[in-house]
């Protein structure tokens, strides 16, 4: 699903995929800060994004 | 014209006078030139209607589900690969279906010569690798070869994989060394020209669906794009709902595409809706070394779980 995502021109960095148990509290927060900073190093996202104006 | 069509009508006719089966799926002629449609036939009078030519780019394997009783289906080489799927899949059982295969030539692109002409066609003929066709301004004659549809040129699998009889001699597989040189022509592109390039190929899509019917993965019966109540893609011509529609119809036949061709041929717009299935099917080759409706007996790796399978996507 992530490779067609890229294929499809989605930034690899915009999609993650991540098992965390609801114990794994310490890893949820990692796994949070990993995904929000490499997010906001990509800027906002204006593919697959929809219009209503 | 040898296109194994005498072969074909003469087993259908004896399937049919023996009582062996009720119905036979084939083709028949279209109501315009350089067309052919599905057709059923329950009477042996009726085998005279059978057409088998290069213009039968639709798969047959779309028709074989939920029928009562035993039927005959005509079978190309990704036709039979359908047929695999579905008995996977538990939509027909194998003893249901009697598997008239084609050894494969290939199909034509009839998008390609539709542009040769600035009028209609008028008349279409074939005879092995030479094609004759008319308008009323001019007559044009072809080499097959050159006007192949795009997947049956890079096809490695023309010869049915599950056949009760064959109808032509085999033909020879050819093995390319590259087997996805679209896909990765796509892949070499950056992300934003990879993503210019999806837009350019779906902005005139109508949202007709014909790619969907036309395929015989797309059997659920509703259809994630019909559903009203959770709503998952909006129903217009919005080209975020086009893109969704497109990369989760790509999704759900993830493995289980054969690349047939049949979405391209329905597409009233010629849009190329196989570089969707493309990259999965090379992804599937890739991770799994898996080729979609070869081996009955194998599940597809979607469904099945390994503790080899990549897992280096998840954190
Ligand atoms: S994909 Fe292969 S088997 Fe199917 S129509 Fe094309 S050449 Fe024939
Ligand atoms: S997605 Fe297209 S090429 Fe693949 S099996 Fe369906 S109709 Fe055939
Ligand atoms: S058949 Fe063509 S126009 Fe219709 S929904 Fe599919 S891609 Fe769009």
């Amino acid at each position: 699903m992530g490779n067609l995502l890229e294929h499809m021109g989605i930034e690899r960095d915009r999609i993650h995929f991540s098992w965390i148990s609801s114990a794994e509290a310490t890893k949820f927060v990692d796994v949070v800060k990993e995904i929000s900073n490499k997010v906001r190093a990509l800027g906002p996202n204006k593919k697959l994004v929809k219009d209503y104006n | 014209m040898d296109t194994c069509i005498q072969k074909i009508r003469e087993i259908a006719f004896q399937l049919l006078d023996k009582k062996e089966v009720e119905r036979v799926i084939g083709f028949s002629n279209g109501t315009i030139p350089m067309a052919t449609s599905p057709i059923t036939i329950a009477s042996k009078q009726d085998t005279e209607k059978l057409v088998f030519n290069s213009t039968c780019g639709l798969n047959l394997a779309n028709y074989i589900r939920q029928q009562k009783g035993k039927i005959a289906v005509i079978a190309k080489g990704c036709d039979s690969r359908n047929i695999v799927t579905h008995i996977i899949e538990n939509q027909v059982k194998r003893d249901q279906i009697y598997i008239i295969g084609v050894p494969c030539k290939g199909m034509i692109n009839k998008s390609k010569i539709k542009a040769l002409f600035e009028d209609d066609i008028l008349k279409f003929d074939e005879d092995g690798d030479t094609l004759t066709v008319e308008s009323s301004s001019k007559k044009e004659t072809l080499s097959k070869k050159e006007y192949l549809r795009d997947n049956c040129r890079l096809c490695q699998h023309k010869n049915p994989v599950i056949y009760d009889i064959l109808a032509g001699d085999p033909v020879k597989e050819q093995v390319l060394d590259v087997p996805y040189p679209d896909v990765e022509k796509i892949a070499a592109l950056d992300a934003d020209a990879r993503w210019i390039h999806f837009q350019e190929l779906t902005k005139n899509c109508i949202r007709c669906y014909a790619c969907r019917n036309a395929c015989p993965l797309c059997y659920c019966p509703t259809c994630f794009v019909d559903e009203s109540g959770p709503q998952w893609v909006g129903k217009g011509q919005d080209k975020t709902d086009v893109n969704t529609f497109h990369f989760l119809r790509a999704f759900h036949c993830a493995g289980r595409c054969t690349d047939c061709g049949a979405c391209v041929e329905a597409c009233p717009m010629d849009i190329n809706v196989r570089d969707f299935t493309r990259k999965l099917n090379k992804d599937a080759f890739d991770m799994f070394g898996w080729e979609a409706g070869l081996d009955q007996t194998k599940r597809p790796p979607l469904d099945a779980y390994s503790p080899d399978d990549p897992n280096d996507f998840i954190k």
